[in-house]
């Protein structure tokens, strides 16, 4: 299986580098942006078969390592 | 009192720690990989600054796994005195040793520069040759120093702040956080760098209030 991971930083956290990037959207005139959040990506090759136990091998990653739960959020897509 | 100052790939304040506690406290000093899981008999650790890893996933994280910090929380559980510096008090944060998160600075910039700080407490084993209210000025230098409370357990780190940023918060830590130690006080992390103050020919001592703290700490223990 391949899982996707998607790091959030929690909402109500100041988000210093989306609100920089923001900025820059704006300087290039794209005036419909509210806001921006950054995160991160992460992929990763298992050698699990079944969904199911693949997405909470997952979930065990992003508890222990991947997130860090004080200041983010994660999802996981497994396919 | 017999130190140790842990060394990970990346770490790079490790020699300045080494420094101080030899030729300036003139004490004896083990230099820890992180690879090892033997403490060596020592009775104080030091986790210096850095960039442990490359700073990878986040600061701190992938240090906080090595084996020699699975030897260190039970050192501190124990009650062995941990100081981590910059980014040894990030280490200390994701190891859950110390409370909360560091996250980018607010001006996104990485800062180095000599800070005011107000000593919070005095009765600790960190600050008692400090004065209550003292205002000392430290060496900063970090990139990932806004500190963030751990939204959960609702319970107040005031008696917990040693060190608070005195004048304009440098970061945007929360509550002007420098230093932070645990409940039972034998933890501290500080983003400042004492070890980069304590000696005259760099025009200033007050790091050496904190070492000289710990030995006055371990000499009436």
């Amino acid at each position: 299986m391949k899982a996707q991971v998607y790091i959030t930083l929690k909402d109500g956290l100041l988000d210093v580098q989306g609100k920089t990037v923001k900025s820059a959207l704006d300087e290039l005139g794209f005036k419909g942006v509210a806001q921006v959040r950054m995160g991160k990506y992460i992929e990763i090759d298992l050698a699990e078969a079944k969904p199911g136990a693949a997405r909470q091998e997952v979930e065990r990653m992003c508890q222990k390592l991947l997130a860090n739960p004080i200041i983010e959020a994660y999802r996981v897509e497994v396919k | 009192m017999k130190f140790g100052v842990v060394v990970f790939p990346g770490s790079n304040c490790d020699q300045d720690c080494v420094r101080v506690v030899r030729d300036v406290i003139r004490q004896p000093v083990a230099i820890l990989w992180h690879q090892d899981t033997s403490l060596q008999g020592v009775e104080a650790i030091i986790i210096p600054g850095g960039f442990s890893y490359g700073d990878y996933l986040r600061t701190g994280a992938i240090a906080h796994l090595s084996p020699i910090m699975q030897a260190i929380k039970s050192f501190a559980e124990d009650g062995g005195l941990v100081l981590g510096i910059c980014n040894g008090f990030q280490i200390l944060l994701e190891s859950g040793l110390l409370p909360g998160a560091m996250m980018r600075n607010t001006g996104l910039r990485f800062i180095c520069r000599t800070v005011p700080l107000r000593v919070e407490r005095v009765d600790t084993v960190w600050t008692n040759k400090c004065q209550k209210g003292q205002i000392i000025h430290l060496p900063i230098a970090h990139n990932e120093g806004r500190y963030i409370r751990d939204p959960q357990p609702h319970e107040s780190l005031a008696e917990q702040v040693v060190f608070r940023y005195e004048g304009t918060n440098p970061n945007g830590s929360e509550e002007a956080i420098a230093g932070l130690m645990n409940r039972a006080g034998n933890v501290l992390g500080m983003m400042p760098h004492p070890e980069r103050a304590a000696e005259d020919v760099l025009g200033n001592t007050d790091g050496r209030l904190i070492f000289e703290s710990m030995l006055t700490a371990h000499a009436n223990a």
